[in-house]
């Protein structure tokens, strides 16, 4: 029993850090590129967008998709570690 | 073939398959009713999340309120998208895993109390009807304008149509039907959205066309075309946006935790099998609903230089056969204000603003000098032209000189976006009544026969009251759908973080948490939206945040209140901690609670 608790912490310790390296790059692309930084972005462009303003309506999204994918990824990757995949 | 045929023969069609696949996936038991048999695999999950979510408004008005807003529509974009990754990360696994039916029924449990429960469902069921409301109006109007009924017939149709599938499918058929959905709109929504990319930009993929440069003038940026020709009309660059910052930020985080916290898309993911699958499905929801989400931006640049490029400066009588239909339909007005013959579209910097005084054009009969409707409220600016935010996704076709056949897929596509949002909220609000109310509170000896009962008259029931509400629509349907959202961050979203990666976190904190916000969210409505408690203007808004972005204020206020309440009071009983304990972690592993 005692192992297995040890084993439950361990596990949900490693997915809080996840958590809070996947939020930050959550925070970093919308509030910070798309509207923190905006301003200052803009003054970069790729192709006709300003950097700013392409974080905004189209990067963040991109992202936002990529992180949950890479959630996923690593999850199912820590579940296997500890035993408690399906 | 004529547009109106066509659209009646491809809406039939889809109607036809909808109804079929109720028939043939309608619900057996509570738990097919309630989510599906728990057996729905995570790809088809994520569609039919999708296309739940996406409703009449995402798909009809929000690439046209974008196109006015410029870089504001940001708020909306990255909200509606970015609480995605909150539920994700923080909700939809652990959600899975503690495995009930219903977001109260979490809230019920997790925080061992009826109070809590009774406030869960009071919320979700605010939370659920203002949003109806607006759903069942849309699909009345979108009726209305492409069958040419009359709007409460479309509504009418409407509620049968979503009475036949909620009813008797219940969450199994309605996320079958949802999943066609969801093909549906998607296509009707891409397919002018690349036509008209490769028109304007030669680009066929519509979110890198918004950022080419023009088929007519090769050495000049789209985007750049449309800053400057904002700016000479007289309003702000269109990738500069005209809200403060503060605000900017309080929207997009209510948006995006009112997202993370409404009802009826956490409970998509109890339908899934495994706790992996929630998470996966949480992925594809995202990624299904980012295809339109990245998509509407550019059809809002493309709709708004193609607007300017035909109506600015041009004498009314040249413009083409779209600009008179909606005028016709009162979705554009003009007046001759200075009496040339030609529309000035200005804005406030060049003396414009909004054209008319109010919020929609009134009209008198009889045509003006160059043959206009004559419009009854014109503002004293000099702007002259009024155009409904809705124009610039219904005549993109029309304006982009596409076959009918697209026009009758958009309107297929906007019915299907209003009828699936509309079916499930109906089952959110139709298991708050049968599972929270009636089995968890009042009469908890009820058969499950007898559930499935009070879940189908309860629907039936809430289809009733959308109905009557989509038929005499509160004049206030714009306004309560950010109240829906303001009020699932301020209450459910706190409450279930809290409850899951807060292990202390105890009854009293939840409900006094929970109360502060509704009721915080509820006062700064009512104050700022409907003038009740003195009311007051933009420059009375605390710390500049509107009451669309008061949610992130309210939801930090009940994160807030609940901590400190949890200092002083009880500890959480120690079965409550081994329950979190357990849904923290995916497998079985931790099925020792009960011991």
């Amino acid at each position: 029993m005692k192992n297995k608790d040890k084993n439950a912490v361990a596990y949900w310790k490693e997915n809080v850090r996840y958590l809070y390296i996947l939020l930050s790059i959550w925070f970093a692309v919308s509030y910070g590129a798309g509207i923190l930084f905006k301003d200052f972005l803009n003054q970069f462009s790729i192709g006709g967008f300003k950097l700013g303003f392409w974080f905004a309506q189209q990067g963040s999204i991109y992202v936002f998709v990529i992180l949950i994918f890479v959630y996923v990824r690593l999850m199912n990757k820590l579940d296997k570690k500890y035993g408690y995949d399906e | 073939m004529d547009a109106q045929i066509l659209t009646y023969i491809i809406v039939g069609a889809t109607f036809a398959l909808y109804i079929g696949i109720a028939i043939w996936s309608r619900a057996g038991s509570t738990k097919d009713f309630y989510v599906a048999g728990g057996g729905v695999g995570p790809i088809a999950n994520g569609m039919a999340t999708a296309a739940d979510w996406m409703s009449a408004a995402s798909f009809i008005s929000m690439a046209g309120i974008i196109a006015f807003m410029g870089y504001d529509g940001a708020t909306f974009l990255m909200g509606w998208t970015g609480g995605y990754v909150l539920l994700a990360l923080l909700l939809a696994p652990y959600l899975r895993k503690f495995g009930k039916f219903t977001v109260p029924d979490f809230i019920g449990d997790r925080y061992y109390s009826k109070t809590a429960r009774i406030v869960a469902v009071f919320c979700a069921l605010i939370v659920s009807f203002t949003y109806i409301a607006g759903q069942m109006r849309g699909v009345g109007v979108v009726f209305s304008r492409f069958l040419e009924v009359e709007i409460n017939t479309g509504v009418y149709i409407g509620m049968v149509i979503v009475l036949f599938y909620a009813v008797l499918g219940g969450m199994k058929g309605i996320t079958y039907t949802q999943v066609a959905q969801y093909c549906v709109l998607i296509f009707a929504f891409m397919v002018p959205a690349i036509f008209i990319s490769i028109q304007l930009t030669g680009n066929p993929i519509p979110m890198l066309g918004m950022g080419d440069t023009l088929v007519d003038q090769p050495d000049i940026y789209l985007l750049d075309k449309l800053d400057g020709i904002s700016q000479e009309l007289g309003f702000s660059k269109y990738t500069d946006g005209s809200k403060n910052m503060l605000d900017v930020i309080a929207i997009t985080l209510a948006l995006m935790v009112g997202t993370a916290g409404l009802p009826h898309v956490i409970v998509r993911f109890f339908t899934v099998k495994r706790v992996k699958d929630a998470r996966k499905s949480a992925g594809f929801a995202l990624l299904f609903i980012a295809i339109l989400y990245i998509t509407a931006p550019a059809v809002s640049v493309f709709s708004k230089v193609n607007l300017i490029d035909t109506v600015s400066e041009k004498p009314y009588e040249d413009m083409p056969d779209w600009f008179t239909n909606w005028e016709s339909l009162g979705l554009i007005g003009w007046i001759d204000k200075n009496g040339d013959g030609k529309i000035q579209y200005l804005g406030p910097d060049r003396n414009g603003g909004v054209a008319i005084d109010g919020k929609t054009p009134d009209f008198a009969d009889g045509v003006g000098k160059s043959g206009e409707r004559i419009v009854t409220n014109p503002s004293t600016n000099e702007n002259e032209l009024y155009v409904d935010n809705d124009i610039m996704v219904m005549a993109n076709p029309e304006i982009a000189d596409l076959p009918n056949w697209v026009i009758a897929l958009v309107a297929a596509g906007c019915l299907a976006a209003a009828l699936s949002t509309a079916a499930g909220l109906l089952l959110v609000i139709s298991s708050s009544v049968s599972h929270d109310l009636i089995k968890k509170i009042i009469n908890p000896k009820i058969s499950d026969k007898g559930e499935l009962i009070a879940a189908r008259l309860s629907a039936t029931a809430a289809v009733v009251i959308a109905g009557y509400f989509g038929i005499n629509p509160p004049g206030f349907v714009a306004a309560v759908v950010a109240l829906a959202f303001g009020l699932a961050a301020a209450s459910f979203f706190p409450a279930i973080v809290l409850g899951i990666f807060y292990k202390k976190m105890n009854k009293e904190g939840a409900v006094t948490g929970m109360i502060t916000g509704v009721t915080l969210m509820l006062f700064y409505m009512l104050k700022f939206k409907f003038d009740l408690f003195g009311g007051g203007g933009e420059d009375d808004w605390w710390f500049g945040i509107s009451p669309e972005g008061f949610g992130s204020i309210a939801m930090l206020a009940n994160f807030i209140v609940s901590l400190v309440v949890c200092q002083v009071t009880k500890e959480t009983p120690q079965d409550v901690q081994e329950i979190v304990e357990n849904i923290r972690i995916p497998s079985g592993a931790g099925e020792a609670t009960g011991h």
